[in-house]
């Protein structure tokens, strides 16, 4: 008998690779546990974390929307339809702006492609819907949205901005 | 004329072995309920996971809530399973489970009966389950179910064998197969328990009783990667929970023989010496088989955690080309040395 494999029986009759295993397990039983408990805690999110879709105004209650339809273009899921007319100042604005949520695929390339940051894309995360045909995110929905959140949201870009 | 004082006494004598039996039978299901929360902690923990925590504080009505779901749940009974089989199956897991335990000595003079043969008497009785097993295996009438049994069957033939010469070690020792009698030939302390010249036969006792109750890493009866659940992958709900129910108990059942026969079962391991008899409670004592059980239980859940489970035909290379030789060598050496009077 070769002396490596007499080894190689000592070594598996000692049970030496298996008692090996058995201490790294040991280990781990008293190391600290990465679980998050999610809806109690949660990681944190990066400024630019792209989620649920909003339309912003000025600060004079404006919406900053001017119906260019960059990021109507822009969207490769083709999951933004814009109608615009001319409002009776003369200025363009939408008169339907809708998102498919479930066409999108959150590439952010509608708040980049967008010309007065209108369009964004907040860092909310939890949101569903109850029925179908409710995905669909209209002009006012997203207004809303971004009335609720505007100062996250302006806080978000401009902890961004040195990066844009 | 005392008839009916004979038949009362009778009566007494039936109602006191009931009473025993639900003194054993209660807590231990009570131990089966929180020995899967145990395991579900302790493994998620070596995962550095934290395991179930939000049904009650730290998660400790888990069992109870899983209990109540599988007992509220439908027993889904198969078109085409055999009837009568297939509802007997799961009795015929459970009883020998939970019948094993009548002879079992948890501390001296308590236990429900004294069998003369009470090894043998514990070892027809594990054995006993696998038949269990295998009618679900073939009563389901599913292909993965019997491939489940199968496996279970040949799994049981070569395993019960290591099983059984690492026993006669046992046997040679204490001169007994009274579980008692085996206790008490390892009275004079920690040395002199029958772990140390038992070895490599306790080894041997404790994967094959990690394999008998088919546990991780010996777990293709069930493997769910092969066989989704294996032989009970038709059972569901009350049914399905006494499987789970005889699994466990067979699992709790063999933490405690290997306490009783290799680690002394009540006997505390300072006995005899000055601080035992001063301390009550380093003295002998249940406290100490049921420290020793639970630290078993624990090894099985740390088996699980660690190793990946076997392949079929190294399962079977394992039991009959390593396990087998190695107690009949362990055995010989063992038979040699009370021949030369090294040995009890």
């Amino acid at each position: 008998m070769r002396l490596s494999s007499l080894m190689f029986l000592l070594r598996s009759l000692s049970l030496w690779d298996l008692l090996r295993g058995l201490r790294l397990t040991a280990r781990r039983l008293f190391s600290r546990k990465i679980t998050l408990r999610y809806p109690d805690e949660k990681t944190p999110k990066s400024p630019r974390f792209r989620g649920l879709h909003a339309l912003r105004r000025y600060s004079n209650g404006e919406e900053r929307c001017i119906g260019c339809k960059l990021c109507e273009a822009v969207c490769p899921a083709l999951a933004i339809t814009i109608e615009s007319e001319e409002r009776e100042d003369g200025s363009r604005r939408t008169t339907r702006y809708d998102i498919d949520l479930f066409k999108c695929v959150y590439c952010g390339f509608c708040e980049e492609a967008c010309p007065t940051d209108a369009v964004v894309e907040t860092d909310i995360l939890e949101f569903h819907f109850e029925r179908r045909g409710d995905q669909i995110m209209t002009k006012e929905d997203l207004l809303a949205v971004g009335d609720q959140y505007e100062e996250h949201i302006a806080e978000h870009r401009k902890a961004d901005a040195g990066f844009r | 004329m005392f008839e009916w004082a004979a038949d009362l006494s009778v009566w007494i004598r039936v109602g006191w072995l009931l009473l025993g039996a639900m003194l054993i039978l209660v807590p231990l299901l009570a131990a089966v309920a929180y020995y899967t929360y145990a395991e579900r902690k302790i493994v998620g923990f070596m995962q550095m996971r934290l395991g179930p925590s939000r049904v009650g504080p730290r998660g400790l009505f888990q069992p109870i809530a899983d209990v109540l779901k599988l007992l509220t749940k439908e027993v889904v009974h198969p078109s085409q399973a055999s009837g009568m089989l297939f509802r007997l199956a799961p009795l015929a897991a459970l009883v020998p489970a939970l019948g094993a335990w009548a002879g079992i000595p948890f501390d001296d003079g308590l236990w429900l009966a004294n069998i003369d043969a009470g090894l043998l008497y514990v070892l027809a009785l594990t054995s006993l389950g696998a038949y269990g097993i295998i009618i679900a295996g073939w009563a389901s009438n599913s292909k993965y179910a019997l491939l489940g049994a199968m496996r279970q069957a040949a799994q049981v033939v070569s395993y019960e064998i290591a099983m059984g010469f690492a026993l006669v070690g046992v046997l040679m020792l204490s001169g007994s197969l009274n579980l008692a009698a085996i206790v008490q030939a390892q009275s004079g302390g920690m040395l002199d328990w029958f772990f140390l010249p038992l070895l490599p036969l306790l080894l041997v006792y404790l994967v094959s009783g990690v394999a008998e109750t088919n546990r991780l890493p010996f777990d293709v009866v069930e493997g769910e990667s092969e066989l989704v659940a294996g032989f009970h992958v038709e059972y569901s709900g009350a049914a399905f929970a006494v499987f789970f129910l005889a699994e466990y108990s067979a699992m709790i059942l063999i933490s405690a023989l290997t306490a009783i026969l290799f680690f002394g079962g009540w006997l505390s391991p300072l006995e005899g010496t000055e601080l035992a008899r001063q301390v009550p409670v380093l003295d002998s004592g249940i406290h100490w088989w049921l420290l020793k059980t639970a630290f078993f239980m624990f090894c099985f859940l740390w088996f699980r955690a660690t190793f990946p489970r076997y392949r079929y035909d190294q399962i079977m290379r394992l039991g009959w080309k390593v396990f087998i030789p190695v107690t009949l060598i362990w055995i010989f050496v063992l038979g040699a040395a009370r021949f030369a009077g090294l040995a009890g």
